[in-house]
């Protein structure tokens, strides 16, 4: 199988400190992969650099088997990636609509439009479906997202990053901020999301919350990716000691 | 005015199942601005009560707008401006700057005509434009904090207005300007307010149903995320700065008409006192939040009570005392009541660089 996003020996370093270290990663189509590792590991850093958001010292990133250079988050985006970020860059003072289409509001028809007229009515049209696709629950779409409680609101970044990405949504410790109930409403929106058929790489700490939806885990330590598990049949532990280095696992263990 | 009061949500009375939370009702209730005009319309009741006709009059409303015009015109500017989280002190310096360099070309140009009235506005025009754009880019590019930003501009402007005239006033505007402001009705509107009222509407459409106002809000509200999502932040502040300037421009002119002379000494309040007008109209110091609606209220109360206090025989400078204690209270009761509904909405201080997390 072709992986849809992958990473091959990427490396960057930032002063002293080399943060990746001919790292690997892949994930296939509709596929939820887990990404953990501990602080420092080079998560973030990963992350940013699928995303177009961080240039590489060295190593290639393939985009449906081709090799792409991601210069900006734009170019990524236009690939079909999104990120959400743990702080979910919202603007509190917008409702959940002008949020899901902030940078790319659809302009009113005509004439209007090109003086900069935006159509509410389609953008709120979209925006209550995408939320509705999600399951998520949004309180109301006129209020500012910042009177919403942290669920609504990563349900609304969430819903935001679906709606751009056809491809690949990067979910950055979605479930960090939540209570039970919001968090199993995340990893439901995981699921879902899934379902429609975009990759969700899923970072996390939260051993179980990998385990319950990513299809495959892979584990960095120290810039380099260490191991890959499959999701099913796999215990804490052994993530837990692939992480920290307790089990001297070897790429390729799985 | 009050097509243009409401947050740029939809309608009332949608029927999904998201709108139901909330009514429009509710929604302006919720506005400072509604409550401040509240304020307003006690006061207007306070003074009819007493002083009768001569202070509910055409006549006497008629001078409260033409007094608030040249106010109302840079507030417009001042509100996207705060909208964004930043400030603009120079806003009366550059009003100074535009005027001196307009009246010098129209003396320079013979003093009379509708032709020279027009080069002199688009002079005035230009000129704040220019600041405008120094500001912004200041600000944007530079990452200045706006205050330090604005109020160095502030002191340059003034200062190189008073280098040009060597200080003294220029009187020589021409009959066709100052004409308009004393004599010209449009639609019943004597010309100034007219003038003020016609941005006023363009200002709050910009504001609040388009996506240079959308992305105004943004900025304001969470810079970074606006930046992630793809708004070009940096050119959009330049252009809120330059839009600031060219109204504070097209104030001078208006000035000029108003008063027949350059007002090099008269504008050293004129920022404080529209920064006080947009904040007790509900646009929040700190960005995201505000409305071109309550910035005409917040116009309006200096204004009246100004009137007021004059019609019934109070010292005039009660007013200051008056304004002051409005402006903070108003904001007092904004934020507690938006801290309570607002968890996570951060609060930036004015000092603060711009793009700096």
């Amino acid at each position: 199988m072709t992986a849809l996003l992958e990473a091959r020996s990427v490396s960057r370093s930032f002063g002293h400190v080399r943060a990746l270290d001919r790292a690997d990663f892949d994930i296939g189509p509709g596929e939820v992969v887990g990404l953990i590792g501990d602080n420092g590991a080079g998560k973030s850093t990963l992350i940013k650099a699928l995303s177009g958001s961080l240039e590489l010292d060295e190593g290639e990133i393939y985009f449906g088997g081709k090799p792409v250079r991601l210069s900006s988050p734009r170019q990524a985006n236009d690939l079909g990636i999104e990120v959400v970020y743990q702080d979910l860059a919202l603007a509190p003072h917008l409702n959940p609509v002008q949020n899901v289409f902030l940078g790319r509001e659809i302009p009113h028809k005509g004439v209007l439009g090109r003086l900069g007229f935006m159509d509410e009515k389609q953008m709120r049209r979209q925006a209550a479906a995408s939320f509705k696709e999600l399951g998520a629950t949004v309180r109301s779409l006129n209020s500012p997202v910042g009177s919403m409680s942290g669920g609504q609101r990563q349900g609304i970044a969430i819903a935001r990053a679906i709606a751009w990405a056809d491809k690949v949504v990067i979910l950055d410790e979605p479930t960090a901020a939540l209570g039970v109930i919001q968090t199993k409403n995340v990893l439901e929106s995981v699921k879902r999301v899934r379902d429609k058929g975009i990759a969700v790489v899923f970072i996390s700490h939260s051993m179980p919350h990998v385990l319950e939806v990513c299809d495959r885990i892979q584990v960095l330590r120290l810039g380099r990716r260490v191991a890959t598990y499959p999701g099913h049949g796999t215990t804490v532990e052994t993530l837990v000691g692939a992480m920290t280095g307790a089990l001297d696992t070897r790429e390729g263990a799985a | 005015m009050s097509t243009v009061a409401n947050q740029p949500a939809v309608a009332a009375g949608d029927a999904d199942e998201f709108g139901g939370t909330q009514s429009l009702l509710k929604r302006v209730v919720g506005l400072q601005a509604f409550w401040i005009l509240g304020v307003l319309i006690v006061i207007c009741l306070f003074f009819t009560l007493i002083a009768g006709d001569r202070f509910l009059s055409t006549g006497n409303f008629s001078l409260i707008s033409q007094n608030v015009a040249v106010w109302a015109v840079i507030g417009v500017g001042m509100t996207f401006v705060i909208i964004t989280s930043g400030i603009d002190l120079s806003v009366g310096s550059v009003l100074v700057f535009s005027s001196v360099v307009a009246a010098k070309l129209m003396e320079a140009m013979g003093g009379n005509g509708v032709g020279v009235a027009a080069i002199g506005l688009v002079a005035a025009i230009l000129s704040g434009m220019a600041w405008g754009v120094v500001n912004g880019v200041l600000v944007a590019v530079a990452k200045v904090p706006p205050l330090i930003v604005t109020l160095g501009t502030l002191s340059v402007a003034l200062g190189l207005a008073q280098v040009i005239t060597g200080g003294i006033d220029i009187r020589s505007v021409p009959t066709e300007l100052t004409d308009f402001s004393a004599y010209t009705k449009i639609l019943g509107i004597p010309g100034l307010p007219f003038v003020a009222l016609v941005v006023l509407f363009l200002g709050g459409i910009l504001l609040h149903k388009t996506r240079f106002g959308r992305y105004t809000y943004a900025i304001g509200s969470n810079e970074e995320a606006a930046r992630r999502t793809g708004v070009k932040v940096t050119r959009h502040l330049v252009l809120v700065y330059a839009l600031a300037g060219t109204l504070a421009g097209l104030g001078a002119l208006l000035s000029l008409a108003q008063y027949g002379t350059t007002t090099i000494a008269g504008q050293s309040l004129t920022n404080l006192n529209v920064i006080a007008a947009v904040v007790i109209g509900g646009t929040s110091i700190f960005g995201g939040f505000g409305t071109i609606f309550g910035t005409v209220v917040g116009l309006f109360i200096p204004a009246v009570l100004q009137s007021g206090f004059v019609i019934i025989g109070v010292q005039p400078f009660w007013q200051g005392v008056a304004v002051g204690s409005v402006l903070i209270a108003a904001v007092y009761v904004d934020q507690t009541r938006r801290a309570a509904a607002m968890r996570s909405a951060r609060s930036r201080g004015l000092f603060k660089r711009r793009g700096s997390k």
